[in-house]
């Protein structure tokens, strides 16, 4: 039977398929629906949300040491907050197989930045298998799951966006099961004090040079002979690029396990063909390697190590040819950059944020990045998850020091804070800081497409879970100042903000209100007023001043010729921010 | 059918473009091609401009396509076609949903809307103009305007004679398969 799947939906078959027992992951595009779709095997696989790769990561090595195979999956970004066991279970080992999916963003279509993590694989000495399609997304990770047992090596499943998010067929197999490896206490691997970590490293090189010797001889890097003239190494999603402008006109030698190399397999490809491509997306990772073992190629001499490739870059790169194409007049395109949902919660928070003045916004990563955009622009910086509250204190901290008068507010999402936010906030609270920490709970984990999180009262395989009291949390933690408001109430926003200010110590301000696109729960119907009553411009009483276009809303147009504004009725939730926003009351509820 | 042909989907985040695509791939893929898709999550739903590719053929390996390479563009809102003709063969087809969404600049009155797209994409591409939102209306659910342009595409290709009531069936929600089954029929019939 073949299905139209996802790379993402592919893996978590293939988990399914490779007897897998345990899944953890924290959401982070373009990995999300990995954990998402594995739910549906919640029979066979215990899977979870974590609240931060790191978290996500150690679990799934526990479940490991325990015997089971594992799998935690993650975006490139996420990796670099679950570096820390990863490089130390590098030297230990593994012992159920365990599979760390990285998936990386080329083009940083949702991203901050476009690291390419088949350099983790090597510098952390586990093995790195790609798959280019979704259903060697599939087979490859069950060969991983193999691998990983065999060597007792983690791996590190490297996709990219387009393996991910594109759809083909795949062929389905059956669940395998798999006996989980009886737990034998293995001290001598597994404390990894200093004389441990001695012992171990000696143990993974020659660990390295068995997967060498295994990469020369696997099917998962494998050669398709045509023409010998031109040849091509290549690998993941650049693989199906290269073979739709060459066909079968080049040959190829594709790698599908590409930390060990297989050096040996490479020379002996290389010394058959004429000229040698190295067509990869990103960095040049084997083409470095390749050179530094005196192989003559061309990569990225030509083809560019900067956003992602397609099948027309490598056609002009290499081959020098370009389609013709047309385009309109500049005037016909006007930007349509992404912005904040009507009804979005935090539309009232920044509409009234933006109106102080004096104050460095700090920002982080979700929804509310978009906070920065016109017309609200209101955050100065978004560095990485969590970032904001610690960042903030830093900058107020060096503000104080050097006499300059400037106000510091951080922003972060509930499940920003809970990933790594809240450890930010206890170094505020310790460190005596002096900054307005914001928690925008909107009661899910909105980004993403809707996860749930610590907060939000349930789990991902859809069981009610506690829920983490933020206030209390945050005043255990010893900030003395909290308040909750909701984020609507422009109002209540304006207080809290001048509360804040005025009070001389660390503040937390907690706006509380669900993401107007979550399906509500029966605590949110309860907790909320919900019902959707949309907002309406009373046109003899529009003036024309457009300060409700100043909140941002997109169901809120203004017309030059008649100059009044308008609320799309199929937009608008009733959220009334623009109704508060208008000076002249002339925005009111439908009916009412 | 060796040749390997090359749809592009464009339009605004909301608007349904991702169930368009698997409407138009689950009915190829039933007519016994290999299919690939390719979309965009995360950030660019949020209002952004967002698109799909649809490649169909004997056998397809990249998921998507370049500059110059579709062979089909079919645009859900009226300027983000603008956006996407440079993917479009010099000889390639648009199917232009004549239907307005000022992006948030606009709105903001930052910009103005752009005058003359369509003349403009008549001009230089062969092109089938529909008003997918009207259409909507007259039907009673401006929901349905993703798949009347499903619709509309499938009789620019051609593909008209698959079996598309059983994709609708298999791809709907049961109590929306009568509504996309005439959503659908509607498209086709704007097409001559």
């Amino acid at each position: 039977m073949k299905k139209f799947m996802t790379g993402n939906e592919a893996v978590a078959r293939g988990a399914f398929e490779a007897g897998v027992t345990f899944a953890s992951a924290y959401p982070g595009t373009p990995s999300t629906e990995i954990l998402e779709n594995m739910a549906q095997y919640k029979e066979d696989i215990y899977s979870e949300w974590s609240p931060n790769e790191k978290v996500a990561l150690e679990v799934a090595l526990g479940a490991s040491i325990a015997g089971a195979r594992s799998l935690a999956a993650m975006k490139h970004v996420g990796v670099n907050v679950a570096a820390d066991p990863m490089f130390t279970f590098g030297y230990s080992g593994v012992t159920g197989g365990l599979v760390l999916v990285s998936a990386d963003d080329p083009g940083c279509h949702s991203s901050q930045n476009e690291q390419d993590n088949r350099y983790y694989a090597k510098f952390a000495k586990i093995a790195c298998i790609e798959p280019s399609d979704s259903q060697e997304s599939k087979d490859y990770l069950k060969a991983a799951f193999e691998i990983s047992e065999k060597y007792q090596v983690a791996v590190l499943y490297r996709m990219t966006t387009r393996v991910c998010h594109s759809k083909g067929l795949v062929a389905l197999d059956d669940r395998k099961s798999v006996e989980a490896i009886p737990y034998v206490k293995q001290a001598d691997r597994y404390v990894c004090a200093p004389a441990t970590a001695k012992r171990n490293h000696p143990i993974v090189e020659a660990k390295l040079v068995e997967l060498e010797k295994f990469s020369n001889e696997t099917e998962l890097n494998r050669i398709e002979w045509h023409d010998k003239k031109i040849g091509i190494v290549t690998n993941g999603v650049a693989y199906t690029y290269a073979r739709e402008v060459f066909g079968e006109s080049a040959s190829y030698l594709k790698i599908g396990f590409s930390y060990p190399l297989p050096m040996q397999k490479i020379a002996d490809f290389a010394k058959e063909v004429e000229t040698l491509y190295v067509i990869e997306e990103l960095e040049p990772y084997m083409e470095e390697q390749m050179k530094a073992a005196g192989i003559p190629c061309i990569g990225k001499d030509k083809i560019p190590n900067v956003g992602e490739l397609n099948p027309d870059i490598i056609a002009k790169a290499l081959l020098g040819e370009e389609r013709e194409t047309k385009t309109l007049e500049a005037d016909k395109v006007v930007g349509r950059p992404p912005t904040l949902c009507a009804g979005c919660p935090h539309r009232g928070f920044f509409y009234e944020l933006a109106k102080k003045k004096n104050v460095m916004v700090t920002g982080d990563i979700g929804c509310y990045t978009l906070g920065c955009a016109e017309p609200l622009n209101t955050i100065d910086t978004v560095i990485c998850m969590g970032g904001s509250i610690s960042m903030g204190h830093g900058a107020k901290k060096a503000f104080e020091k050097n006499n300059v008068d400037k106000k510091v507010v951080a922003v972060i999402g509930d499940s920003t804070f809970f990933h790594t936010g809240v450890n930010s906030l206890i170094d505020v609270a310790y460190n005596s800081g002096n900054t307005v920490s914001v928690i925008l709970d909107n009661r899910i984990t909105g980004m993403t497409g809707h996860q749930e999180n610590p907060g939000s009262g349930y789990t991902l395989m859809g069981d009610p879970a506690n829920i983490i009291d933020i206030p209390a949390l945050v005043k255990s933690i010893g900030i003395k100042h909290v308040v909750s408001i909701n984020p609507l109430h422009l109002d209540e926003v304006d207080k809290a903000l001048e509360d804040a200010f005025a009070y001389d110590g660390p503040s937390v301000i907690i706006t509380r209100w669900p993401c107007a696109l979550k399906r509500f729960t029966p605590e949110d119907k309860a907790e909320f007023d919900l019902e959707r009553k949309v907002c309406v411009v009373v046109e003899d009483k529009c003036k024309g001043c457009k300060i409700c276009t100043k909140t941002g809303c997109p169901a809120i147009s203004f017309d030059k010729t008649t100059k009044k504004a308008a609320i799309d009725a199929n937009m608008c939730v009733g959220c009334t921010v623009c109704l508060q926003a208008c000076p002249f009351d002339a925005i009111e509820k439908a009916g009412e | 059918m060796s040749e390997v042909k090359n749809i592009l989907l464009a339009g605004v985040g909301g608007q349904g473009i991702i169930l368009a695509s698997k409407i138009l791939a689950t009915g190829l893929i039933d007519a016994g091609y290999d299919v690939k898709m390719s979309e965009v999550h995360g950030m660019a739903q949020r209002g952004g401009s967002v698109t799909t590719q649809v490649r169909f053929g004997e056998k397809v390996y990249s998921p998507i396509i370049g500059k110059g390479q579709a062979d089909i563009l079919v645009s859900f809102e009226t300027m983000e076609t603008g956006r996407y003709v440079e993917f479009l063969k010099a000889d390639g087809k648009v199917v232009l949903n004549d239907f307005e969404m000022p992006s948030a600049v606009i709105l903001s009155g930052a910009a103005e809307y752009p005058t003359g797209v369509v003349e403009s994409v008549q001009e230089k591409f062969e092109t089938t103009v529909i008003k997918a939102a009207d259409l909507a209306q007259e039907l009673g659910n401006i929901k349905t305007m993703n798949v009347i342009i499903v619709g509309a595409l499938i009789k620019a290709m051609g593909l008209q004679d698959l079996n598309w009531k059983a994709v609708i069936e298999k791809t709907v929600k049961e109590k929306f398969v009568d509504m996309n089954l005439k959503a659908i029929e509607l498209g086709m019939s704007q097409v001559k």
